[in-house]
């Protein structure tokens, strides 16, 4: 028997202590409404719809487990930052393994379960992968999110050893991304049969482009797409 | 082949599907076998894969929640409402209390029709022919209650992002108290079918058995995880919509094996209707729609988030760049999670309970590939 979890916060998923006062002064009209020429009230009014609704956008996250992450691994962890309520934080790759059992264990909240595992492609970024890990803890009832960024080749620690279920997630995001794990017991396409060329949900893959190609080598026409 | 390698080889290896009555669909499964027993396996599954994360990347945010509904087509409620969930949360709208409930009935009415469809079909597998009738007619008044509240049976897309697109029909409440009056002595008649039955218990009990350790290893969520002794369930530990003000139950199991897992998804059949007449009971005129504009634009941000489907978490992440197309939409199947566990669960176990071990597991191949 596993404990039940705790009963959740009014707020629904987990609340941090104490989230960091918006920086003061945000740039939101204020400056037009000061540089504007005295006259109509025009700029004035316009000025008033942006600050009531400020844009919403990631914050910096500040919590206990944060602080600890940071005391134990100070150069791994950066990017901490919550967005509706839910905290992810960026991983060295060197230091993935670590963080991962540390935050598996008793002390950094029993997140025993890796709810899933999946992949964003940035083409443009220098390490294009993004690998996202969303971890829950039985205990506090607390969902939390891990990256750690991959360039093309480049090999991150699989973490199959310490949660099973990452088997099959891992397979799929090298499946549809190309992007490579070490230490994974079987690493092979899983969705897509094994001799397809190419990895799909790379945003560099373009749907209109296979297509063509498909229909111009099996029918041998254009596809006029 | 000299004949002395061949008399030693005694381990076989045998495809189960793809094309097979007993794997729901198109699951092919590799099993190594000494005489009957199993003693690995494999499964191979995208047979059914049709790109449905690439698909969200080349539609609306708004185009893309018709396709949720293909992924697990025997509980597209749910599926689409994790989906237009995922996205009011990423655009921080509220919903009004009709729509809540609106959306937890139907979803609940869905949870009970996956249920009716597995119990039939679990059943079938394990030879007990009766069932299945029983099951597919009280689930064909299910059926009816979506067709008259949004047109389709089964692909039913019931709600849109911010709320819903039909306000509720007349006679909606009485049909579906009818349907909650009618359905529950309907549950003891299954169990009167199975639940004592002795060639019912010979088939699951110990078969399957999943550890609660083993279990949260492998990443099993909904009725599996709960058969497994864990009481967890997403509607209680993290609520969505409205499921903090209805009173339920989390059924659990004691053993982990097949049979638990029955019992777990019986007694959730009735917790469903508990939660069915709540809502009902609590619903009242109002709006339909939160305050979502005609283009959904979300902010530059990402978020995750999961339900309670019929099968296990269903959750989405959504990734958005802050245009009208997302970014990135991930589906975090409970079937596929699930099906992972197949391996660990028919070890030892005969060929024969293999069908009993993929059937109890509840899986849909059309979400399990996407």
């Amino acid at each position: 028997m596993v404990d039940e979890p705790k009963a959740p916060p009014a707020g629904g998923s987990s609340e941090p202590p104490a989230r960091p006062a918006p920086p003061a002064g945000t740039p939101t009209g204020t400056p037009q409404t000061a540089a504007a020429p005295p006259g109509p009230a025009v700029p004035a009014a316009k000025a008033a719809p942006p600050a009531a609704k400020p844009a919403v956008k990631p914050e910096p996250w500040a919590s206990p487990l944060l602080d600890e992450l940071q005391k134990l691994f100070p150069s791994a962890i950066s990017d901490a930052l919550i967005f509706r309520n839910q905290p992810s934080v960026i991983v060295t790759k060197e230091s993935l393994l670590q963080v991962c059992e540390f935050l598996k264990s008793d002390e950094g909240g029993e997140y025993t379960l890796l709810t899933d595992h999946t992949a964003v492609d940035y083409p443009k970024r220098e390490k294009r992968f993004e690998l996202v890990y969303h971890l829950y803890s039985f205990k506090h009832n607390d969902r939390f999110r891990v990256k750690v960024m991959a360039g093309e080749g480049e090999k991150i620690p699989s973490v199959v050893g310490l949660w099973p279920t990452a088997n099959w997630m891992e397979r799929e995001v090298y499946d549809m991304f190309g992007a490579l794990y070490e230490g994974h017991p079987d690493l092979k396409r899983i969705l897509l049969p094994d001799g397809w060329t190419g990895h799909p949900l790379r945003k560099d893959y373009d749907i209109l482009k296979q297509d063509d190609a498909w229909v111009e080598a099996n029918l041998g026409i254009k596809s006029g797409q | 082949m000299s004949e002395a390698t061949f008399l030693d080889a005694n381990e076989l290896v045998i495809n189960m599907g793809p094309q097979h009555p007993a794997t729901h669909g198109v699951l092919r499964v590799k099993l190594r076998l000494d005489g009957e027993k199993v003693l690995g396996s494999e499964a191979v599954i995208g047979y059914l894969h049709r790109g449905v994360e690439k698909i969200a990347e080349n539609r609306t945010y708004t185009q893309f929640a018709p396709y949720t509904d293909r992924m697990d087509y025997v509980a597209a409620v749910t599926n689409g409402m994790g989906y237009v969930e995922a996205v009011e949360k990423l655009l921080g709208v509220e919903l009004p209390p009709r729509a809540q409930y609106t959306r937890m009935i139907l979803a609940e009415l869905q949870r009970i029709a996956s249920h009716l469809l597995w119990l039939g079909t679990h059943a079938l597998d394990l030879g007990a022919m009766t069932p299945v009738f029983y099951t597919f007619r009280e689930r064909e008044e299910i059926l009816k209650i979506f067709e008259n509240y949004c047109g389709a049976r089964l692909t039913t897309h019931a709600f849109r992002i911010g709320g819903l697109q039909y306000d509720l029909y007349d006679g909606f409440e009485k049909e579906v108290k009818k349907f909650c009056d009618y359905f529950l002595p309907k549950v003891d008649e299954y169990e009167a079918l199975l639940t004592k039955n002795r060639i019912w218990l010979k088939r699951t009990k110990g078969v399957g058995v999943l550890t609660p350790d083993d279990a949260i290893a492998l990443g099993v969520t909904g009725p599996v995880l709960r058969g497994s002794g864990v009481k967890w369930d997403v509607r209680k530990a993290q609520p969505y919509e409205a499921y903090d003000k209805v009173e339920f139950e989390v059924p659990i199991g004691e053993n982990g094996d097949t049979y638990d897992r029955y019992i777990v998804r019986v007694q959730e059949m009735r917790q469903s209707v508990r939660i069915t007449r709540q809502c009902v009971e609590r619903i009242a005129p109002g709006p339909i729609m939160g305050k979502v504009g005609k283009v959904i634009k979300p902010p530059v941000g990402e978020v995750y988030h999961s339900i309670e489907a019929p099968k296990g978490e269903l959750g989405y992440f959504v990734v958005s760049d802050g245009s009208t197309h997302p970014y990135r939409v991930r589906v975090r199947p409970p079937s596929f999670v699930n099906l992972q566990a197949l391996d660990t669960m028919i070890r030892g176990h005969l060929v024969a309970d293999v069908v009993a071990v993929i059937g109890t597991l509840d899986i849909v191949l059309g979400e399990v590939d996407r």
